[in-house]
This record gives C-alpha cells, sequence and structure tokens, in this order.
C-alpha cells in the first residue's frame, strides 16, 4: 500500500506543518475575539510577502499530508484498489492545492 | 472457585471446509480449568470432529492460539476464570487474519511466507571455520534486538493486527520483528536487502502504531516497538545524510 | 471487536477520523476565503453566517479536531521518529486533554 517514500514525505509535510498549526491555532483564537471580519483578514494578510510564504506553503504541506492520508484511508476502509485510491488521492491533492492557493491568492493579492 | 457439578457454556465458531457454523457446549467447570483443557473436554466428551492445534500445553510451543471471547491468546495459558464473569459463556473462534482449514485450525502459510518475504531469516557473513564474534551483551545494537527476541511464532500479533486485516498483502508485526532482530544482528550479512524488503508497499510504513500486537503478545514482545526502529531505519537509508540509526 | 478495546487503538481511530474530516473540509475554508476574489462583501457575507449557533459550534469542534490531529501527530511523531521510551497512554491522555482545552479557550473566545 503505502512505501517508504510516501511515508517519508507525509512525516515531512507532518514535521514542516507543526509550527505552521500552532501559529494558526493561536491566530484563530485571537482573531475570532470580537467576531470575525473581512476587513480584519484582509487587513492583516493583504500584500504581506511573509503571509503569503506562510499561507502558500500550509496549503501545499496541508494538500500534500491530507491527500496521502486519504490514499490509505480509502484503499484500508473503502476500495481495495491501490490504482483507484491513487487516482483518487492524487484528485484531493489537486483540488487542494487549486482552491488553497486561489484562497491564498485571494487574501493576499487582492 | 467452581465447583464440580456446575457447567460453563461454551460457544465456538465452527467451519467444515464449506460452511461456517456455531456450536454451544456445556463443559463442567474445574478448578484451574485452562480455555485449552474446555477445548480438549469437548473434543473428548461432546464432538469429536471439533478440529484444534496444541502441542506442549504450557506457553512454550504457541500452536494453541484461538480468539477467546474476541481477543487473541494462547489457550493454554488462559484461564477459564479469568477470562468468563460468573453467569456468561465463554466464545472461542480461529484466530484472525489467515485462512480457516477447519474449525480452530488456520492454514498459517500466509504468516510464514511473509517471514521469508520480510528476509526474517539469517543471512552468514562467515563460515564454521572463521572465530566466533564475540557481542557483549551491553553492546548497543545488540541491546536493541534484545526486546524484540523470544518470539515462537505462534501468530497472535498477527491476528490482533487491524492493518493485516485491512491490507493480506502486508507483512505484518512477527515478520518485521524478526526483520528488526536480524537488522539488529552484527553477524548477520542480509541488512540492504531486507531493508528493501520492508520498505515496500506491503512494509513496515503500512503500520498504524494501533499497538494490538504489543498489546496481545504472550511473550511480552513490543513488535510496535521494533516496527518504529523499522521506519527510522529505512528512512534514515533514504536520506541523504543518515546511514545509521543513532 | 473486543481487541480494539485499548488506548492506543482508539487513539489511531481518532486521528484518522480528525484527520479525514479536516481534509474534507479544507475545500470548504479555501472556498469561502477565496469569495475575497469578489470583494470584501462577499466574504463578509459568508463570515456572518458563522455567526449562526450551529455553525459556530462546528467550528469548535473544527478546532477540536485540528489541535487533536496535531498533538496526536506529535505523539506518533515521538513514536516513530524518537527513540524516547515515554509512556504513550500517558502521551495520548495528555495530548487528548490539551486539545480539549485548546478547543475551549477558542470557545470562550468566540462567545
Amino acid at each position: 500500500m503505502i512505501d517508504a517514500r510516501l511515508y517519508l514525505l507525509q512525516r515531512l509535510t507532518a514535521i514542516a506543518m507543526l509550527p505552521l498549526i500552532a501559529t494558526h491555532l493561536i491566530l484563530m483564537i485571537v482573531a475570532i475575539n470580537g467576531g470575525l471580519t473581512a476587513e480584519e483578514i484582509l487587513g492583516r494578510t493583504q500584500g504581506s510577502v511573509g503571509w503569503a510564504l506562510f499561507y502558500g506553503s500550509f496549503v501545499i504541506f496541508a494538500a500534500i499530508h491530507g491527500a496521502i492520508g486519504f490514499r490509505t484511508i480509502a484503499y484500508e476502509w473503502l476500495i481495495p484498489n491501490i490504482r483507484i485510491c491513487s487516482v483518487a488521492s492524487f484528485g484531493l491533492l489537486i483540488v487542494l492545492i487549486g482552491l488553497g492557493l486561489r484562497a491564498v491568492y485571494a487574501v493576499i493579492v487582492l | 472457585m467452581k465447583t464440580k457439578d456446575q457447567t460453563l457454556t461454551v460457544s465456538i465458531d465452527r467451519f467444515d471446509g464449506t460452511s461456517h457454523y456455531q456450536t454451544t457446549h456445556d463443559v463442567p467447570t474445574r478448578d484451574n480449568q485452562t480455555v485449552l483443557d474446555v477445548v480438549t473436554w469437548i473434543q473428548q466428551h461432546d464432538d469429536p470432529t471439533l478440529s484444534y492445534r496444541f502441542a506442549c500445553r504450557v506457553g512454550m510451543c504457541g500452536s494453541c492460539a484461538m480468539n477467546i471471547n474476541g481477543e487473541p491468546k494462547w489457550s493454554c495459558r488462559t484461564h477459564v476464570s479469568k477470562v468468563v464473569d460468573a453467569g456468561s459463556a465463554l466464545r472461542i473462534s480461529p484466530l484472525r487474519n489467515m485462512p480457516i482449514l477447519r474449525d480452530l485450525s488456520v492454514d498459517m502459510t500466509p504468516f510464514f511466507d511473509k517471514w521469508t518475504q520480510a528476509v526474517g531469516y539469517f543471512v552468514p557473513t562467515q563460515t564454521k571455520d572463521d572465530p566466533l564474534p564475540a557481542i557483549k551483551s551491553d553492546d548497543r545494537d545488540r541491546a536493541k534486538a534484545n526486546q524484540s527476541i523470544e518470539c515462537i511464532n505462534c501468530g497472535i500479533c498477527y491476528s490482533a493486527c487491524d492493518v493485516v486485516a485491512a491490507n493480506d498483502a502486508y507483512l505484518g508485526p512477527a515478520a518485521l520483528n524478526r526483520a528488526w532482530t536480524l537488522v539488529n544482528d552484527e553477524r548477520d550479512g542480509g541488512a540492504k536487502e531486507r531493508l528493501e524488503a520492508v520498505s515496500s508497499d506491503a512494509g513496515c510504513h503500512n503500520c498504524h502504531s494501533q499497538h494490538g500486537c504489543s498489546t496481545y503478545c504472550p511473550n511480552l514482545l513490543a513488535p510496535a516497538t521494533s516496527i518504529a526502529g523499522l521506519k527510522r531505519q529505512t528512512l534514515l537509508n533514504l536520506l541523504p545524510w543518515g546511514s545509521h540509526d543513532d | 471487536m473486543k481487541h480494539r478495546s485499548h488506548p492506543l487503538w482508539k487513539a489511531f481511530v481518532v486521528h484518522r477520523i480528525s484527520g479525514l474530516a479536516l481534509a474534507l473540509f479544507l475545500p470548504v475554508h479555501f472556498f469561502v476565503l477565496g469569495l475575497a476574489l469578489e470583494g470584501a462583501e462577499s466574504l463578509n457575507a459568508a463570515l456572518k453566517f458563522s455567526e449562526l449557533p450551529f455553525v459556530k459550534s462546528a467550528e469548535v469542534l473544527l478546532v477540536l479536531l485540528l489541535a487533536v490531529h496535531l498533538l496526536g501527530g506529535i505523539r506518533i511523531l515521538i513514536l516513530e521518529l524518537t527513540q524516547l521510551s515515554w509512556d504513550q497512554r500517558i502521551l495520548n491522555r495528555s495530548a487528548f486533554s490539551l486539545s480539549v482545552v485548546i478547543a475551549g479557550i477558542f470557545l470562550w473566545s468566540a462567545v
């Protein structure tokens, strides 16, 4: 099912996301205080190279990590056919990266 | 303890080669009775067609493993009083994850084939004419192998493993545990081939660290820890800067 | 099924379910943020929707899932990639408890 390289990729993306998720959790708790508004979010993110790198890499790591996990779960719990599971998880990877980078573009560039 | 005139209700999952069914038996209870005693009583007094395996009766051979009230255990080392509460029944079924031959006897061929697939055998580097290498008991690699030896191939960990249940090809805890002892055996010369075998898509990276193997191993080994060791060792070999588990 | 009644098997299920839920939630999350492309009003409309008690509870649940997956993931990384022989059952319980605390703080900030 999963071989050493995919396993390594999943663990590396996990490690890379540790500080990103910790920051995201803290930021969520801070930002939710007093309610969320578009102005507040965009005020922080627009034009910021730092946040662009932060969220851009976060999207890519999360997409890879999630797609590999989805492939395993699909194989073990849904369809024990590795080709179908690989194609489906590749589809998820593309959707996550596509929508994710679009969201980053939306909150940073515009 | 129970007196002689009490009986215990035992249900057994049966298979006659074509169909699965269940039989129930009333077995007289005895002091210090083991599940193997119960199964033997049934075969000798109630149903001579019941098929099961045993040899040593004292927890050394590992042939009497079965599922007892849903948990894989050696029947010879499982006291009825420890698994059955007053008034409840005993349910016995064959080990999981292996084809059933008949009743409680399973075909362990896939289990043993995977030992070979995982290169779970010693690859000698010397001949009998060479001097024996001295391995100190506190040698670091020897210490790592230490907690994984003493496996007697009973198949309990393999039966407890839900990854094997979900993926036929997965090598399973016993074979990988054996591979780990050999990886740490400095006399062995099969490391490269073995680490490749356990890095395949049937290999150690499929393990989800559920710890079913370590929870149920009757010899108190920790196959999950061995598999984690293999994961580290194989990853270090993949990374450009690493070659040994430090 | 009794062979599954030990804490680390349950930890596996929690990690798997939380991961799956997060992966399936991400497209929605990204879609909502992408509404900023249509201007701040569209995003604000969506954010207003998140004030509904039902959506707010779902948000708290997602924070819990993210914390559980993060801290449970750290436990797995310690188990698999280090040689620290810390008691996994204690780590598991600590990870879960801390996740509940984090989700609690989020809930407290959100109301």
